[in-house]
């Protein structure tokens, strides 16, 4: 059976951020997961980055759980976005990516990102000499 | 001196160029004629080499001359965007230094600071056509009797906006890397604790002192790429200092020559004057700086033909023996081929490596040096005088 890795942001709103829905992935989908991050914000609403594993069909009823009970899941990866326009493929960026999200093309010389690596930690926002790295975990 | 087997001169090369016969080619091109073909035949096919580089280039800045205001004002302090820009010049002119940051930034009281704004900021929003809060302020005088002067401007409403800077184009740049224990926030940029990265900053095989390395062709006259536009070298740079060791293709191994630019900043873009906020350093300004090198005999030739391989630095460590000023010892010599892969060895340890210059955008600038000069739009300026070379082998 296929198992998938994916990263996702999970928005929880006021009225459920302190019920246990993070351990149900576990309980009842056998999901793995790694909090990559969380962060509760003055008016209560949360956002989580975890890191999901599992098999195929059981990462699916997971997420169709998360919706059910009210909560915004969307991939790690539309949460981070790269400016084109803006980034000058210096590749300052690429001495504090941990992940290898952010990488140099041998040929082109390009900065490359790849939203899969990416585990949303921020590190390049402010890195980032012309601030061409955004990463939106607010709610 | 030498006897040569091909000799152009400056006027032979521009009058092709008018013609349009001119051969150019980049210097990362060159590389493989004179392999090809030797340095004599390289010589005699090839006119010009184009060469770029595009780094965060501190010293750097502009001249502005903002124009009279009814009553006049003799501007003594000046803020752009509440950037403080320097007023002790004449009534009306300032000049904008890429580092300088804006009032009220909270620096590094929080560390590190992000530095968002400043100098360098500045001059890429002027560029960009963006409107800037002037504001100025004067003592009063019998004919400059205004006091304070508040007003928006772009780059257009400008009598005058010359980008001078007084260093750029360092043939060759430190490797850093951090011995320490704590990630260190540096010009060079973010270096992890215990030899996580090594950074660097040069364009290599293409930028342009690495491919004139005794300064044959370059110096105070010599027609540049400045940001976009055409310019000039004004001046040897600040720091320039041709007396360092070299390896035996003469390119040095160590921090070398540099060169003062000038040009009008009203001719140059966006794309090419970009502001830079180094965390926890401050504010700088990326650069796009090309040097077409006329190629006038065959020395000139296999100089330009240079690579990644061929041209060294040394490592520093910037967690101690960097800060703490002095004689710095290196860690150890590096190619830029090794450091462009992606990783080098240092102490039997593998470092990825990270650059802050852009070869990418250099390519681009040498590219487009090499398309203006083919196009006719761009001629050769003979320098009036060539960048000091201290009684290095120099020949014209």
């Amino acid at each position: 059976m296929s198992t998938v890795t994916k990263k996702i942001v999970i928005r929880y709103s006021a009225d459920i951020v302190e019920q246990p829905i993070t351990c149900q992935l576990v309980k009842k989908y056998d999901l793995d997961f790694n909090i990559l991050k969380a962060r509760i914000f003055p008016r209560r609403e949360g956002v989580m980055v975890l890191e999901l594993s599992g098999t195929k069909e059981n990462f699916e009823a997971g997420m169709r759980f998360l919706k059910e009970k009210g909560l915004k899941v969307e991939p790690l990866s539309k949460s981070v976005t790269m400016n084109v326009e803006k980034c000058i493929h210096c590749g300052a960026c690429i001495a504090f990516c941990s992940t290898d999200a952010l990488s140099i093309d041998p040929q082109t010389m390009k900065v490359i990102f790849d939203p899969e690596k990416c585990n949303g930690c921020e590190v390049c926002v402010t890195g980032c000499p012309v601030r061409a790295m955004a990463v939106d975990l607010s709610v | 001196m030498k006897k040569r087997k091909v000799q152009k001169t400056y006027q032979e090369i521009n009058e092709k160029i008018r013609q349009r016969k001119v051969v150019v080619v980049t210097a990362e091109e060159m590389i493989d004629i004179v392999e090809r073909h030797g340095e004599v035949e390289a010589a005699r096919k090839v006119d010009i080499v184009t060469t770029g580089t595009f780094g965060p280039m501190c010293s750097s800045g502009a001249f502005l001359n903002f124009g009279h205001t009814s009553p006049r004002l003799k501007a003594m302090k000046v803020w752009l965007n509440d950037v403080p820009a320097y007023g002790g010049i004449a009534a009306v002119d300032c000049y904008i230094g890429a580092t300088e940051v804006v009032e009220g930034d909270p620096l590094n009281s929080v560390h590190p600071g992000e530095f968002n704004y400043g100098g360098g900021h500045v001059i890429e929003d002027l560029v960009a056509g963006n409107s800037i809060r002037l504001r100025a302020e004067g003592y009063g005088t019998d004919c400059y009797p205004a006091r304070r002067s508040e007003r928006n401007i772009t780059l257009r409403d400008l009598r005058d906006a010359i980008l001078f800077n007084p260093r750029n184009a360092y043939q060759n740049y430190s490797c850093a890397v951090n011995q320490s224990d704590k990630a260190i926030y540096t010009y060079m940029g973010v270096i992890r604790p215990r030899m996580a990265n090594a950074n660097y900053s040069t364009s290599g095989q293409l930028s342009p002192l690495f491919n004139d390395p005794y300064y044959m062709t370059i110096g105070i006259g010599t027609r540049i790429f400045l940001g976009g536009a055409q310019g000039f070298v004004a001046w040897p740079g600040t720091q320039h200092n041709p007396r360092v060791t070299r390896g035996e293709n003469g390119v040095p191994k160590s921090g070398a020559g540099t060169l003062a630019a000038i040009g009008n900043l009203k001719n140059m873009s966006p794309e090419w004057l970009v502001g830079a906020s180094m965390l926890g350093y401050g504010v700088s300004l990326y650069v796009g700086l090309g040097i077409p090198i006329p190629i006038l005999n065959e020395e000139i030739a296999r100089y330009t033909a240079v690579k990644d391989e061929d041209i060294y630095t040394q490592i520093y460590d910037y967690g101690k023996d960097y800060p703490h000023g002095g004689e710095l010892k290196s860690l150890g010599e590096v190619s830029y081929k090794a450091l462009r892969s992606g990783k080098i060895v240092v102490n039997n340890k593998e470092i990825p490596t990270a650059p802050l210059s852009s070869y990418y955008k250099a390519r681009q600038i040498a590219e487009i040096l090499k398309n203006w000069i083919e196009k006719g739009e761009f001629i050769l300026g003979e320098p009036q005088e060539l960048l000091p070379s201290d009684g290095l082998p120099q020949t014209r």
